[in-house]
């Protein structure tokens, strides 16, 4: 059964149909990659599923269970995380405590426990501290993971974001963009480590422009134009496919495709 | 070597300031402006976990002070409770008022939140002003005094009421600061500070950001309760005016002043504008000018205020 379920789903901003009537469904240990030109409502689409949007059409659903429209706190209780396109890092926290905060879940709501500094709450973030160097050192950050946010390159704020959200253990990760901004050997790296977390069973959702990386690793690709989805299927058919190629890809970019294929 | 935990070495300094000031004193007047810093320094630690922690502004916090002040002086007469007892009640109100109000208006965000807080402080001061066959109005009202050292006398200590709450306010504010710093590197208190920097972030991390703005609210209001009831206990007399606009914004000022996201700078802050109206009588007339134009010269020049900016820059000289 697919984790994730996506049916006929739409918003509009003012007027105009943003996104509309999109279907698909992603299965657990799958990746799954949403391409399309800039403005094709990529992010839209992926704000609506982790509830910062509210979807004006259609079904969002999390095994099984309807979450169309449910707040982004619940949904993450349900193992949805996700990273942003544009950074979301806790600037004024440290690498390790941005890391930490992912594991809210887990931790759970003891607020005077936590005030009074009780064993429990020490040893709670004993604990949290330990996952977290973990998925540092996953991402390659665990070196400095003392210094604030603020300090990292871009490349490295994009990889600690992942390893946030990977902190809350997800069953269907989104993805944004993750390697954009990053050179070749992070992409490389981000690539690798995509791979690694679907095939422990996580349902990955990928928006990339990056189009070696989206062929190398995807396993079907949803392509978007205009807010509607004018194809899907497995990478290579997407890059042969002439709309697909009218829309988004142009001449060039299919030598690209072609090449890394070969 | 271990450099100390930020949480230890706070609690050192402070408690080595409070232990050695009283011999610097010319003379026991000084302790009674101690004792008032202390009082300030607790509702500013409550203010930096809201304004330093959660990232919310209130400009209305002193509401909060005038409830805990006139349970101090009406427990006492109406339910016959014992001071510490009203204080305590002071604070549960304060507390259970905070959760009511704090949830409709923290929805709000920036000026708009600021803007809402500052009309519930008014409303409470002028509750208190118009009430005045319960509160005696804008003349106030007298408290009914700890009786702690009435208690030590009948054991065979004899002290002077400002030492004697020069120590007591002192301890209270360290417990404050102690459970104001737990917060910080706990789970709760990374949950504040990440919706400090990203709500949609936290949000996807499972922070339930509107609880957390509340519990946010709600521990700052009990932290400026506790204090307003220690100002009612310790000047046996209480008015309106505590729980004023003024009142507020100078808790505000001492919070951002001496640097809001450091419990340290921000007991700075409360005593540097405890302190110079008090020692400067030049100062005391010019004092709302004066409070203006440290606002406007901190955020122009030190965003984070006085304590954190100076730390960055000798960090920088070090380097």
């Amino acid at each position: 059964m697919s984790l994730l379920s996506v049916e006929g789903l739409g918003i509009d901003f003012g007027g105009v149909k943003a996104v509309d009537n999109v279907c698909f469904s992603v299965s657990p240990g799958e990746i799954v990659s949403v391409i399309g030109p800039n403005g094709a409502g990529k992010t839209t689409l992926f704000n609506m599923i982790s509830g910062i949007y509210i979807p004006a059409r259609g079904r969002v659903k999390l095994s099984g269970e309807d979450t169309t429209a449910m707040a982004p706190h619940l949904l993450a209780a349900r193992g949805l995380s996700r990273t942003f396109q544009n950074l979301q890092v806790f600037l004024q926290m440290t690498v390790l405590e941005n890391v930490m905060a992912g594991r809210h879940l887990a931790e759970g709501n003891h607020v005077l426990t936590d005030l009074l500094g009780l064993p429990r709450s020490r040893r709670r973030t004993r604990e949290t501290e330990t996952v977290a160097r973990k998925l540092l050192a996953r991402v390659g950050l665990e070196r400095g993971a003392e210094r604030e946010a603020s300090a990292l390159s871009y490349g490295a704020l994009k990889r600690l974001e992942i390893a946030r959200a990977l902190a809350s253990e997800p069953r269907l990760l989104l993805l944004d963009e993750p390697a954009a901004g990053c050179n070749a050997v992070e992409t490389e790296e981000i690539d690798r480590l995509i791979a690694r977390i679907a095939h422990e069973g996580v349902a990955v959702l990928l928006v990339e422009h990056d189009m070696k990386l989206v062929m190398k690793i995807s396993n079907h690709v949803i392509v978007l134009d205009h807010g509607e989805k004018i194809a899907e299927g497995a990478p290579g058919d997407m890059a042969r496919n002439a709309d697909v190629i009218a829309a988004y890809l142009g001449t060039q970019a299919r030598e690209e495709v072609i090449n890394a294929h070969g | 070597m271990r450099t100390l935990s930020p949480k230890y070495a706070t609690l050192i300094a402070l408690s080595a300031l409070i232990a050695v000031a009283p011999f610097f004193f010319p003379s026991s007047f000084y302790y009674r402006i101690g004792a008032l810093i202390f009082i300030n320094g607790l509702a500013v630690t409550g203010l930096v976990v809201l304004i330093g922690y959660a990232g919310q502004i209130s400009l209305g916090h002193a509401g909060f002070s005038g409830i805990g002040a006139y349970a101090c002086a009406l427990g006492p007469i109406h339910l016959g409770l014992p001071p510490v007892m009203s204080l305590i009640l002071g604070a549960v109100l304060s507390g259970g008022v905070a959760w009511v109000v704090g949830r409709p208006i923290l929805r709000l965000r920036g000026h708009y939140l600021a803007v809402a807080t500052l009309g519930f402080g008014v409303l409470i001061y002028m509750v208190l002003s118009n009430e005045s066959q319960i509160t005696g109005g804008p003349d106030g009202m007298p408290v009914e005094g700890l009786g702690l050292r009435e208690l030590l006398k009948s054991m065979g200590f004899s002290i002077k009421a400002s030492r004697l709450w020069y120590w007591l306010a002192a301890l209270v504010m360290l417990v404050g600061v102690l459970l104001a710093l737990n917060l910080h590197d706990s789970p709760a208190g990374r949950a504040l500070r990440s919706l400090h920097d990203s709500e949609v972030a936290a949000r996807t991390v499972g922070v339930d950001v509107s609880r957390y703005k509340l519990t946010a609210f709600v521990i700052s209001a009990v932290y400026a309760s506790v204090a307003g009831s220690q100002i009612a206990l310790l000047n046996k007399f209480i008015s309106p005016d505590i729980s004023g606009f003024l009142h507020s914004i100078e808790l505000v000022t001492m919070t951002v002043l001496g640097g809001a996201g450091m419990v340290f700078g921000a007991v700075i802050g409360a005593t540097i504008l405890t302190a110079l109206p008090q020692v400067l009588t030049v100062f005391h007339e010019f004092e709302n000018l004066v409070l203006g134009l440290i606002m406007m010269l901190v955020m122009i020049f030190m965003r984070e205020g006085l304590v954190p900016s100076l730390a960055r820059l000798v960090r920088r000289r070090e380097r």
